[in-house]
């Protein structure tokens, strides 16, 4: 038995960005005792960046917008994908979530009547993004902080002790959730600091570890985005939902080099930014797909009286979603139309006067005059794709967030899958967060207090192969005359064969190429080794996290090989078009590999085996929501008539 | 692309101490300091530890001391220096080194709990708040903080004087208390709780002699001394001396709001 120390909990929350932190809370206020435990400082987890704003129809800037419209919204944006009861909850829910946070004292940016102000946003048809400038994210992570130092300040008055019943392990990783035969039973877990190992006691496990960005080379994601809970939920024998669809955002930054990736907000377009080629015309007028032509602008005109008049013209074509404004960059700079360095150029200079841009604006105007020795008041920005957010996720129950098959284990944030179907709009994600945080904490809640003294014991076994399992990089062998291979370099070879291989534009035989590669890496993570001892070891973290992102990569290959059209986020080259038959098609990830990721080191066969599942049919009430004409171009001939 | 050999010379150590180790290192066009630490660890020392998580001076993460003064490593450039010069990075010096440039910041995690929280206007349900854009613009200037901590690193008085640490919060906490304090809706007074006056009594505001260092280094440049300090000071001056200012206050906010 492995001697470490051990805690016990009724709820454990992995991840301490706005899904964690949200279910944190509901858990606690619940009555559960809640660990919440996190790879960073308090307070930095990647939900900080986030800067555009929280999607909800609170209709304060324009009274016509309801949760009926947000919900249209978001499956067109999904393409019709969405788990649509997902789609359907965050729709209702997301303008009390917003307002909840008012009363824990978030600050937004009013209107000129004193409510929350709300702005443009890439498939929202009215303003709806709550913001505070550009630093949404912050002013939503912070607010959660606050409450829960808040929490912790009525556990220090009533119990004398600020973490009685609200904990947060800071800097410190789970490596796996334990089981006892199907049901959770806790988390073993390493701290930064020490190195030291430890094992949280609980019946229930929210994981809320956010995204995969940190196995593609161009991303606008941080370290953290290893695809922890995706490989935790999937060798826990969960599956994991329509891992294809990968979101690149159309606008990151593509100079200097050393910050290729680093996003730039699509409030930029919203407020009134335009996208330009070489030749300096408007491109995305070319690129209006047909499923979306009513409802957008035909002239420059049109798009430019828009943002005074929404009632009497058609929002200008920047302003679709995410997918379809990626491509088109990506097709203009192969056509040779690209900015000097690679991208298109994005303008704001000739659009509003400096003094505006300094105040809509003020972190992209500092991060551009930082970082690139761009004014952005005087000058375009240059941009291109970067990968930025995973739809894929672990498959839940909508309205309990359960993970499914695993009793004990729930799911939130951008770690889930099905809310956003094929594709996100812009500020669901942080609606997200609150929603199905929320509704986690809560699940997981009343789950352990059902159980009551019938909890899952700890197996003694799994803590010992988890304890080997971490440790394993300290003693990599040499093997048959190889040496010890550098985590880094293997970390830089996966993200520069996920960002060629299987990154924006996709083909058959890339993918297989991926997969070829993919085996590689594994074989040789095997033998990836550190120096240096436990504490606060950054090579050894890396070490750990490959078994993570090769898991991940390998959703994302396999399934993408498999899904032939495309859709959102998923474009295939070789199969350009949507095709309606594959609507109801989900493809779920499964761990194929008996040993647990350790081996399996065929590439045809791999660690993950695909399974097709067809969608339930979508609620009547919802598809009336729709008009049948547009309903046609998603749905396939029996469900139109059924 | 110009790309030439710098010479850095970084702190490795753990709490048992540590020194200064020279390192001759890549550097290309448009890189930042953060670029550099980060390829010193892909290439020769892979476990040298440190923070950082946005690399867009976002988090707050990869506060460290760049030539002696208090920086984000990713929002600073290396075109600010010349290729001849030897730049030194250690870690936060107010703060207990944990190994490398990462230091143990729990001083401000305790901190934080000691500030009372936002008190929630009684009878006003969420939703019907109502705030006038000027009117939260103050404590918003405060809410872009995003904890790095240079200030609290940097102000003299716990930067040299761990004594002092017990008894004063810190730029960032006196100034948590002033955004709570300038929040239009904020009903701590009606519970009895006085911001200003604990800002003076718990929290150490007396020990600030308005030096400014701390707004100096802000990355966000947030007017800590002017915005945030001054104004509690001079208002806990009045409150303190003045029972009758004292009541005019809070009268007059009553009414206005
Ligand atoms: C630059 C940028 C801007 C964005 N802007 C917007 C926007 O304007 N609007 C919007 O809606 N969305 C936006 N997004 C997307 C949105 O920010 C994210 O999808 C969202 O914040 C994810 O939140 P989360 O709670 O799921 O995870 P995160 O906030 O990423 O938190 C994950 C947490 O899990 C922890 N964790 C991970 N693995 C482990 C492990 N193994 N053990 C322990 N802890 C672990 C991490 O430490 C972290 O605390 C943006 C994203 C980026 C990158
Ligand atoms: S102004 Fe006050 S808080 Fe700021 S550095 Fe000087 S003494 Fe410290
Ligand atoms: S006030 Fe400025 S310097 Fe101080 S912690 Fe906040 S951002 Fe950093
Ligand atoms: S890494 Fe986030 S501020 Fe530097």
């Amino acid at each position: 038995m492995t001697q470490l120390e051990r805690q016990q909990w009724d709820v454990v929350v992995v991840g301490a960005g706005g899904a964690g932190l949200r279910a944190a809370i509901e858990a606690r206020e619940q009555g559960a005792r809640t660990a919440v435990i996190c790879k960073s400082l308090f307070g930095k987890a990647h939900t900080v960046m986030a800067e555009g704003g929280i999607a909800a129809s609170m209709g304060n800037v324009n009274s016509g917008d309801n949760w009926q419209v947000h919900f249209r919204d978001t499956m067109r944006g999904g393409k019709f994908l969405n788990q649509w009861r997902m789609a359907e909850l965050h729709a209702r829910e997301a303008p009390d979530r917003v307002w909840e946070l008012e009363t824990w004292g978030a600050l937004f940016d009013r209107t000129a009547d004193g409510r929350i102000s709300q702005r443009n946003f890439g498939g929202h048809e009215y303003p709806r993004l709550a913001h505070v400038g550009d630093r949404t994210g912050l002013e939503l992570i912070r607010t959660l902080q606050q409450k829960i130092v808040s929490l912790q300040q009525d556990d220090k008055r009533e119990f004398g002790d600020y973490e009685a019943r609200l904990k947060v392990f800071q800097e410190c990783t789970v490596t796996r959730v334990l089981k006892e035969d199907d049901r959770v039973s806790g988390a073993f877990c390493y701290e930064r600091e020490s190195g030291r190992f430890f094992v949280l006691e609980a019946p229930a496990v929210v994981l809320a570890t956010g995204g995969i960005g940190k196995s593609f080379k161009v991303t606008s994601n941080s370290w953290e985005y290893t695809g922890d809970g995706h490989a935790l939920a999937l060798l826990a024998g969960a599956p994991l939902l329509n891992m294809e669809f990968v979101q690149f955002h159309p606008t990151g930054m593509v100079w200097p080099p050393s910050v290729k990736g680093i996003l730039v907000t699509e409030s930029v377009r919203g407020d009134g930014g335009v996208l330009r080629n070489s030749d300096g015309k408007r491109f995305m007028f070319d690129y209006v797909p047909d499923v979306f032509k009513e409802k957008y602008a035909e002239s420059e005109e049109e798009g430019d009286r828009w943002y005074e008049d929404p009632d009497h013209n058609r929002r200008p074509p920047e302003l679709l979603p995410r997918d379809e404004v990626a491509r088109a960059i990506n097709s203009e700079v192969k056509a040779g139309r690209g900015s000097p360095h690679g991208g298109v150029f994005l303008d704001v200079s000739t659009r509003m006067p400096a003094e505006v841009i300094r105040r809509r604006l003020p972190s992209m105007h500092h991060q551009f005059k930082e970082l690139a020795d761009v004014d952005i008041t005087v000058e375009p920005m240059e941009v291109g794709p970067t990968c930025h957010y995973v739809m894929g996720g672990i498959a839940v129950e909508s309205d309990t967030a359960a993970a499914r098959g695993v009793p004990g284990l729930f799911a939130a944030g951008e770690v889930a899958g099905g809310m956003h179907g094929s594709n996100r709009l812009g500020g669901n994600s942080l609606s997200d967060l609150l929603v199905f945080g929320r509704r986690a904490g809560l699940h997981a809640a009343e789950y352990a207090s059902a159980l009551a003294g019938a909890r899952p014991a700890v197996d003694e076994a799994q803590v010992d192969l988890a304890a080997a399992e971490a440790l394993r990089p300290f003693s990599a062998e040499p093997q048959e005359g190889a040496a010890p291979e550098n985590p880094y370099t293997l970390h830089q070879e996966l993200q520069q064969a996920m960002n060629d291989l299987v990154g924006i534009i996709r083909r058959d035989a890339e993918m297989r190429q991926a997969l070829e590669k993919l085996a590689e890496l594994r074989v040789r993570a095997r033998r990836a080794g550190v120096e240096g001892h436990r504490q606060f070891n950054p090579g050894w973290h890396l070490a750990l996290d490959l078994r993570n992102m090769l898991l991940v990569s390998e959703c994302v290959a396999r399934a993408a090989l498999e899904r032939t059209e495309s859709r959102g986020g998923h474009t295939r080259e070789d199969w350009p078009a949507m095709d309606r038959s594959w609507r109801r098609a989900n493809l779920l990830c499964r761990l194929a590999d008996p040993t647990e990721g350790l081996a399996a080191t065929d590439p045809v066969r791999g660690q993950i085996r695909l399974v097709r599942e067809e969608t339930e049919p979508i609620r009547a009430d919802l598809l009336a929501l729709f008009e049948k004409e547009e309903l046609v171009k998603y749905l396939a001939e029996e469900e139109l008539y059924e | 692309m110009t790309t030439y050999d710098a010479s850095f010379r970084v702190w490795r150590g753990d709490t048992g101490g540590g020194a200064l180790e020279d390192f001759k290192v890549e550097v290309n066009e448009g890189e930042v300091v953060l670029d550099i630490i980060h390829r010193l660890q892909a290439t020769q020392v892979p476990d040298l530890a440190v923070r950082w998580n946005c690399k867009a001076g976002k988090c707050g993460s990869c506060s460290a001391e760049i030539n002696g003064r208090p920086r984000l490593m990713c929002m600073t450039r290396m075109s600010v220096f010349s290729h001849e010069e030897t730049i030194t990075v250690t870690p936060l010096r107010a703060f207990p080194v944990v190994r490398d440039l990462v230091t143990d910041v729990s001083f401000n995690y305790q901190k934080a709990r000691e500030v009372p929280a936002f008190v929630p206007p009684k009878g006003v349900a969420a939703g019907e708040y109502r705030m006038q854009q000027v009117d939260v613009e103050r404590s918003q200037e405060f809410r872009k903080c995003i904890e790095c901590f240079l200030c609290q690193d940097t102000c003299h008085v716990v930067r040299d004087h761990e004594e002092n640490k017990g008894a004063f919060a810190g730029p960032r906490f006196l100034m948590r208390i002033a955004e709570l304090d300038m929040h239009p809706l904020d009903a701590a007074d009606e519970t009895g709780l006085d911001r200003k006056r604990t800002a003076q009594d718990e929290h150490g505001l007396g020990y600030c002699n308005i030096t400014k260092c701390c707004t100096e280094v802000c990355p966000e440049h947030i007017k800590i001394t002017d915005n945030a300090l001054i104004p509690l000071k001079e208002r806990a001056v009045d409150r303190k001396y003045d029972p009758l200012v004292w009541l005019g206050n809070k009268i007059g906010r009553r009414s206005g709001s």
